[in-house]
């Protein structure tokens, strides 16, 4: 006897083109999805939460298994590149450094090999870890869809939990990165509840880089995860260190900040109130030791 | 549902076998092909009990379709010896007492090969970060972090 149940049945599709694969998907519209790692999907299928006729793997199409960085224009990872290649990747520990960090708090290693960066986006889980980093990079999908290929900024896709601006047909082919600001540094800070592993009850990604237009001559940025019902960008956050030199008393009013700005709801993992204080207290440390590493950086 | 023919490498033999598009790699292992020293503890990515080596890499195989394994290499505990010759992290785990109940050994054994294979000298930390994703209720790890280490030094 098997401790859990197989898999429901589906049709396993694997179409030879981004064209052939999109008119699939239309014309089974509500009944199939594309999938990648299917880390996530086969689990919520395993639990019955999710029965598609269809499955499309997608991975096989061209450029989905590329990751390339360019010094002119910046990084593409293919929608089917593993997190293990993104965080060994010699380009993205370089230039992209948080998006790795934030790669490698992804569940286990052998999760990681099957589970990617596009996936952890279009599943638009508010816990995703690599979310918030993408978000701050300046992350841009490449999608195929009924009307061929067009780009979608992150800033706008994500909708609700589970939910994005993705449409029927709609096939995420890479994400794209632009050159990052010059002497850019990053943290992410992940509280599961063990140290390594869990998924996130607080995640905060932040990003800092010299700015000699602003007042402080530093933009800073922070994202949030598993506290909103969409990975949350905190605009206060970068209005707040902008706007004056940054200081101890800065940085604190800047995570007192993240803090008011969240919506968590009390969960299995933790109560709202519980992330709201973690909240606080990780968006100071993070943009703090963003802070520390600019200045070091300059000295 | 649709059916497949896949064939794969698996521990060095070539094997074919007529799939159903929902079974995992793990029930083909287990239940189609008899390699049981592969372990169903979660069937969804978590206990690691089912680790095997996909393409050199370790994977959780109850959470890779079979028919995404067409044209693979696959190694699973049986294929970590050579004839009667253990792989060295499998003579170190017996002789640290790395071993209690047993059922995680096999998941246990691949992810510490694999990290061995891309780091030949792991830190402790290292090793620890390698088996995140393999639980293990008996031993308290200590044991099976030794072995690793031990493994290293062969």
């Amino acid at each position: 006897m098997n401790a859990y149940p197989k898999l429901p049945e589906f049709d396993y599709v694997r179409p030879e083109s981004y064209q052939e694969a999109c008119q699939f998907l239309v014309s089974h519209a509500g009944e199939a999805r594309p999938f990648i790692g299917g880390t996530d999907l086969f689990v919520q299928m395993r639990d019955r939460l999710y029965k598609p006729k269809y499955l499309v793997d997608i991975k096989g199409l061209d450029g989905t298994d590329k990751i390339s960085f360019d010094p002119s224009h910046g990084l593409t990872i293919g929608a089917g590149v593993n997190m293990n290649r993104v965080i060994a990747d010699p380009d993205v520990t370089r230039h992209y450094h948080v998006l790795a960090e934030a790669a490698e708090s992804v569940a286990s290693y052998q999760l990681r090999s099957r589970a990617t960066i596009v996936g952890n986006i279009c599943n638009a889980s508010p816990a995703g870890d690599t979310i918030g980093a993408c978000l701050l990079m300046d992350g841009v999908l490449n999608v195929f869809g009924e009307n061929g290929e067009r780009q979608e900024a992150l800033s706008t896709f994500f909708l609700g939990p589970g939910k994005t601006t993705l449409k029927t047909g709609d096939i995420v082919s890479s994400i794209a990165f632009p050159l990052p600001h010059q002497g850019t540094q990053g943290r992410y800070i992940k509280l599961g509840r063990n140290q390594l592993s869990d998924l996130s009850i607080v995640g905060v990604t932040a990003v800092g880089y010299p700015d000699t237009s602003l007042q402080s001559g530093y933009q800073f940025k922070l994202a949030l995860a598993s506290v909103a019902p969409i990975p949350l960008v905190v605009d206060q956050v970068g209005e707040i260190l902008g706007r004056e030199a940054v200081s101890e008393e800065s940085l604190r009013h800047a995570a007192e900040a993240a803090m008011e700005a969240c919506t968590p709801i009390d969960d299995v993992r933790g109560s709202a109130q519980y992330r709201k204080y973690m909240v606080r207290n990780l968006s100071y440390r993070a943009l703090k030791e963003v802070w520390v590493k600019l200045i070091d950086n300059v000295n | 549902m649709s059916f497949h023919r896949i064939s794969l490498t698996i521990n060095g033999e070539l094997e074919q076998a007529d799939i159903s598009a929902n079974m995992t790699l793990m029930d083909l292992l287990r239940d189609t092909l008899i390699f049981t020293g592969t372990k169903n503890g979660c069937a969804a990515g978590e206990c690691g009990a089912c680790t095997v080596l996909f393409n050199g890499e370790p994977i959780n195989s109850c959470l890779v379709l079979a028919v995404e394994c067409d044209g693979t290499e696959i190694t699973t505990v049986e294929g970590l010896g050579r004839d009667s010759q253990l792989d060295p992290i499998q003579e170190a785990i017996m002789d640290a007492g790395g071993v209690q109940c047993g059922f995680c050994t096999p998941g246990i054994l691949i992810s510490a090969r694999a990290l061995l294979d891309r780091n030949p000298n792991p830190s402790v930390s290292e090793i620890k970060a390698a088996l995140v994703g393999n639980l293990c209720r008996c031993t308290g790890y200590l044991r099976i972090i030794e072995s690793i280490q031990e493994a290293a030094r062969m």
